[in-house]
């Protein structure tokens, strides 16, 4: 039988530094519920805000595949191995920092704020050499149909990370019904709610709740409103 | 008085092992302590009980090894918490999940 885990928006921990507010689905940073520490291999689910002209400057990470998906506004990205870049809505941006890796990400904009989620995955393997990309999105193509955008392989669609996690998105109209199979048994699916209201095998959720569902292979999602998802299947057990 | 907590960390990356240090020492009672080799992790725990041993970046899988065998062995009364995320994100969670803080 199907087991779940319901974390609604207002239970998220938060953050308010001003020019940044963070809401925490995770344990992270100042944040700290022993509740809240992870669901399978995902670790932190960061939904932040920064002011135009603010972001986090050089800072380093080690063995985490961070992933960056920009809601609103651009993100600007410099690492220490060379890449310097801005991500838009509509895609997404992977970085594993492996042995360990510099950078800082700042809001594009001056006078406009940046929305973006940061998730973080724990890798399958420690160490390894820290690399980066990003790639499109293609939901605004292909709407009512989940659209992957991660996986563990590199020749698989969107980017790819040191993890058997596949990600998809997805744009639904009202009414709308999709089906996710898991791709593997031991996995759990992450929903996460990015616009409207959607039920998942019956569960309810509204914008920016999270529900975890595991010892499953398979979940209905319908569209109660114009409705926009985020799945994350990860390893229970990693 | 709150009794001090102390931390060794393991780590390659010289410069993620200062700002490692620079976090945990920053924590009222809490005492962190950098080494980057095996042979250094084995003369600072020898005579010391350290109540963490937190397993850093850029190690090879056997140093990976030696250090939890080692803690396993000589210091089981020590955490041995492998570290993720090389910055202020997780550190203090993996700290009090490995001491029931919280």
């Amino acid at each position: 039988m199907a087991q779940t885990v319901l974390h609604t928006a207002d239970s998220r921990g938060g953050a308010d530094h001003g020019w940044l507010k963070s809401y925490h689905t995770f344990s992270f940073a100042g944040y700290y519920n022993p509740e809240r520490l992870n669901f399978g291999a995902l670790r932190v689910l960061n939904d932040d805000r920064v002011d135009g002209g603010r972001g986090f400057g050089e800072h380093p990470h080690d063995n985490m595949e961070i992933i960056s998906i920009p809601l609103e506004g651009s993100l600007e990205h410099k690492d220490s191995i060379g890449n310097v870049g801005v991500i838009d809505p509509g895609e997404i941006q992977v970085m594993s920092a492996g042995t360990g890796i510099y950078h800082a990400e700042y809001n594009k904009n001056k006078n406009v704020p940046v929305k973006f989620l940061q998730i973080w995955v724990f890798p399958n393997k420690r160490n390894v050499e820290p690399r980066y990309d990003q790639q499109a999105i293609l939901t605004a193509t292909h709407p009512n149909e989940l659209v992957q955008i991660l996986s563990p392989d590199k020749n698989d669609q969107g980017v790819w990370i040191h993890q058997d996690a596949w990600f998809n998105m997805g744009n639904l109209e009202k009414g709308h019904q999709v089906v996710y199979n898991f791709h593997k048994k031991d996995s759990g699916v992450y929903i996460f709610v990015l616009e409207g209201s959607v039920s998942v095998d019956g569960q309810k959720l509204a914008t920016r709740d999270g529900f975890g569902v595991w010892d499953t292979s398979a979940i209905e999602i319908t569209a109660d409103t114009d409705a926009r998802v985020l799945l994350m299947e990860v390893p229970m057990e990693f | 008085m709150k009794k001090e907590i102390s931390i060794l960390v393991i780590g390659k990356h010289e410069e993620i092992l200062a700002v490692i240090l620079r976090l945990l020492n920053k924590m009222e009672n809490w005492n962190a302590t950098g080494v980057n080799s095996c042979e250094e992790l084995i003369k600072q725990c020898s005579g010391r009980n350290f109540s963490v041993v937190l397993l850093g970046a850029g190690l090879s899988v056997e140093e990976e090894q030696t250090v939890k065998s080692y803690v396993a062995e000589e210091c089981p009364e020590t955490a041995l918490v492998p570290h993720y995320g090389g910055g202020s994100g997780l550190l203090y969670a993996e700290i009090y999940s490995a001491l029931n803080i919280g």
